[in-house]
């Protein structure tokens, strides 16, 4: 009898000494395709670090890290050198953690934007950034004076197209003469070039400036030209406070606080998330105040719409170009079309660069 | 779209703003390369200008000290390259390379506390003409000083090594650094100054970029437009008029091609993006056929090592 409980004891502060071990070893690790203090995408990533940090666990990142083969290298390095779990937060990332996480098993990993899911220990999360977009898409409808949209594109992916589609589509529902004009700069990050298509969207008409790329430029000529803007991933207002109406913020600390603690504790399983304005993941800045309350109030409503459900961003019908049904009447687009979303909707001008 | 006059004159006025820095960075790297230096570091040197500039800027709040400073951290790095070429005879191709690799890294480095800084608005000059004047009006006015002393330049260049003295010295160290010397002038020294000459004018095209153009710092904010302003120097076969051609049309395609867009040219938009590359080389190798010109022009031993025996 005694003999077994001591057993049972000492198994027990084995035990009780090994969980606690590795609840204080527990460490999450960090991958970032810019620099922190890039006002926009890292930037809000980072954020999500702090967070997790805040909650008690131990974290490090690596910045500034190419898409490619240093990828590979740094979540290599961090999964050798005893982290627990790694988010990987680009979406060129995507193949390097596939393969690094076959040679960890033991090592859970969290790819931003991706599909791949290739072993049971990836998981992939996005955010719904469509459904901001079409938050914006309704402001821009109604603020345009010239019924001229402008907005500067980054590559021709689904992620973009989507975006630009959502908006079109919110701001034809309150202004049918709208006109989308799209500018593709094929880079993220190019502030010159980037103020230069903003520019050219402004001679040639657009009073209300987009952006799906990551630099505060954009907006800062939309300052300068006293146009309106919109800030991109997150809140961009201090950099033009006058002309930016609001910006789609991407909130990712719930998430990764969630992710981290599951991890900790041993409840974490393979999973594919797609967050929208319901769960946070989609935030929107603060509106301003030269919407004019009705507007403000009218958006809001739309905000809590989409979050509810109420509203999808995109209900039928909608048609692509050509006038061919996409999503028909009373139907909305299921998420395996909004992944793969490669035509532009009725309305949105030019062509998608091949 | 409107075609009319006014708009025409807007156009070339962000044609004109958006080819500064290449006007600037081409400019003092033909400089450079006239007296017999291969300086590959314009990327580098460009970059160093454009955070020290925002840097002063946003630590002084002075737009002169950061303009003026933004020569000197170009000057200094520049002072670098010279050393390692002209005083240790470093081959010139790979310390121009590692030149703009560490200046693009030290950037990075030194511009950690200054993302996401709101930049300062600079001031522009006769903006009231701008405005009251069609056509002429955005085309003239309404610019920043740096771009006005950019347009000078290449004119100002052109003067300095065709008419003066000093220029004539520039031209034959870089054509033949051994009867220069022979003539008892100071190869190493006149070249150390184009070097650092170069050097200062990079960094206020970085510095145009960072404090002007798009007022504020970016990692990685000069995004190549030095190599093009050194591609540039090349085509123009060393001639500033030529360089200053160069530069507008390149700027002016770039700005062209995104309006093309706006406008909704059915051009595959990959082929836009390319025809500012493209237009450029045609133009300028069109313009540069005179084969006796390009001869006259081109400095002989440029990227030669020079070493004086004592």
């Amino acid at each position: 009898m005694y003999k077994n409980f001591f057993r049972y004891l000492i198994s027990a502060i084995f035990l009780l000494g090994f969980s606690v071990n590795s609840n204080a070893d527990f460490k999450v690790g960090f991958v970032y395709v810019g620099p922190t203090g890039d006002h926009g995408w890292t930037f809000q990533h980072h954020e999500g670090r702090n967070a997790v940090e805040a909650a008690g666990i131990k974290t490090t990142f690596v910045e500034s890290v190419p898409e490619g083969a240093d990828a590979e290298r740094v979540i290599r390095q961090l999964a050798q050198s005893g982290h627990d779990l790694i988010f990987t937060t680009s979406f060129g990332y995507m193949d390097p953690t596939n393969k690094v996480a076959k040679d960890f098993p033991n090592v859970k990993f969290e790819h931003a934007t991706g599909y791949k899911r290739e072993h049971s220990n990836v998981s992939t999360y996005s955010a719904r950034f469509y459904e901001g977009r079409t938050l914006l898409g309704h402001i821009a409808g109604k603020m345009t004076k010239t019924n001229t949209i402008g907005y500067i594109a980054s590559f021709p992916i689904p992620e973009v197209i989507r975006g630009i589609n959502a908006m079109t589509l919110a701001a034809q529902k309150v202004n049918p003469n709208i006109k989308t004009k799209i500018v593709w700069v094929f880079t993220w990050y190019d502030p010159g070039k980037e103020a230069e298509a903003a520019q050219a969207l402004i001679d040639q008409g657009a009073d209300v400036i987009m952006q799906h790329t990551d630099s505060t430029a954009p907006v800062q000529t939309a300052e300068k030209a006293g146009v309106w803007s919109f800030g991109q991933a997150s809140d961009m207002q201090r950099f033009a406070p006058k002309s930016i109406l609001t910006s789609i913020i991407d909130d990712w600390a719930p998430y990764y606080v969630e992710r981290a603690i599951a991890a900790r504790d041993g409840t974490w399983n393979q999973q594919d998330t797609w967050h929208g304005l319901k769960e946070g993941m989609v935030a929107m800045g603060p509106y301003n105040s030269a919407m004019g309350a009705d507007l403000v109030k009218e958006v809001e409503q739309l905000q809590k719409d989409l979050a509810s459900g109420k509203v999808h961003s995109f209900t039928g019908p909608i048609y692509d170009q050509k006038g061919n049904i996409l999503v028909a009447e009373g139907k909305v687009a299921d998420d395996g079309m909004l992944a793969g979303m490669s035509v532009y909707v009725k309305g949105v001008e030019g062509d998608i660069p091949k | 779209m409107s075609l009319d006059i006014s708009f025409i004159g807007i156009l070339i006025g962000s044609i004109m703003a958006s080819s500064v820095p290449l006007i600037l960075a081409a400019s003092g790297e033909l400089i450079t390369e006239r007296s017999g230096v291969l300086n590959l570091g314009v990327e580098g040197m460009m970059i160093i200008g454009a955070i020290s500039g925002f840097a002063l800027m946003v630590i002084t709040d002075n737009l002169f000290i950061a303009i003026v400073g933004s020569m000197l951290s170009g000057v200094i790095i520049s002072l670098i390259f010279g050393f390692l070429t002209q005083s240790l005879l470093t081959n010139h191709v790979a310390t121009g390379l590692a030149l703009t690799i560490f200046g693009i890294g030290l950037s990075a480095m030194l511009g950690k506390n200054f993302v996401g800084i709101p930049g300062k608005e600079f001031p522009i000059l006769f903006s009231s003409l701008k405005e009251s004047i069609p056509f002429f009006g955005p085309i003239l006015f309404g610019h920043s000083i740096v771009l006005y002393f950019a347009f000078a330049l290449p004119f100002l260049t052109n003067y300095f090594l065709k008419k003066t003295k000093l220029g004539l010295i520039v031209r034959a160290v870089g054509d033949s650094p051994v009867s220069a010397s022979n003539q008892g002038i100071n190869v190493i020294l006149v070249r150390y100054c184009c070097i650092l000459y170069g050097g200062a004018m990079c960094g206020l095209a970085g510095a145009y970029l960072s404090l002007i153009y798009t007022p504020q710092w970016i990692e990685n904010m000069t995004a190549g437009r030095g190599w093009i302003a050194l591609a540039l120097v090349v085509f123009a076969t060393w001639s500033p008029i030529k360089v200053l051609i160069g530069a507008l049309i390149f700027g002016g395609i770039t700005i062209l091609q995104l309006h093309m867009q706006a406008i909704g040219f059915r051009i595959p938009v990959q082929f836009l993006s390319a025809l500012p590359y493209l237009m450029t080389i045609i133009v300028l190798v069109v313009i540069s056929r005179d084969s006796r010109k390009i001869k006259l022009n081109t400095p002989t031993s440029l990227g030669r090592i020079f070493y004086k025996e004592k």
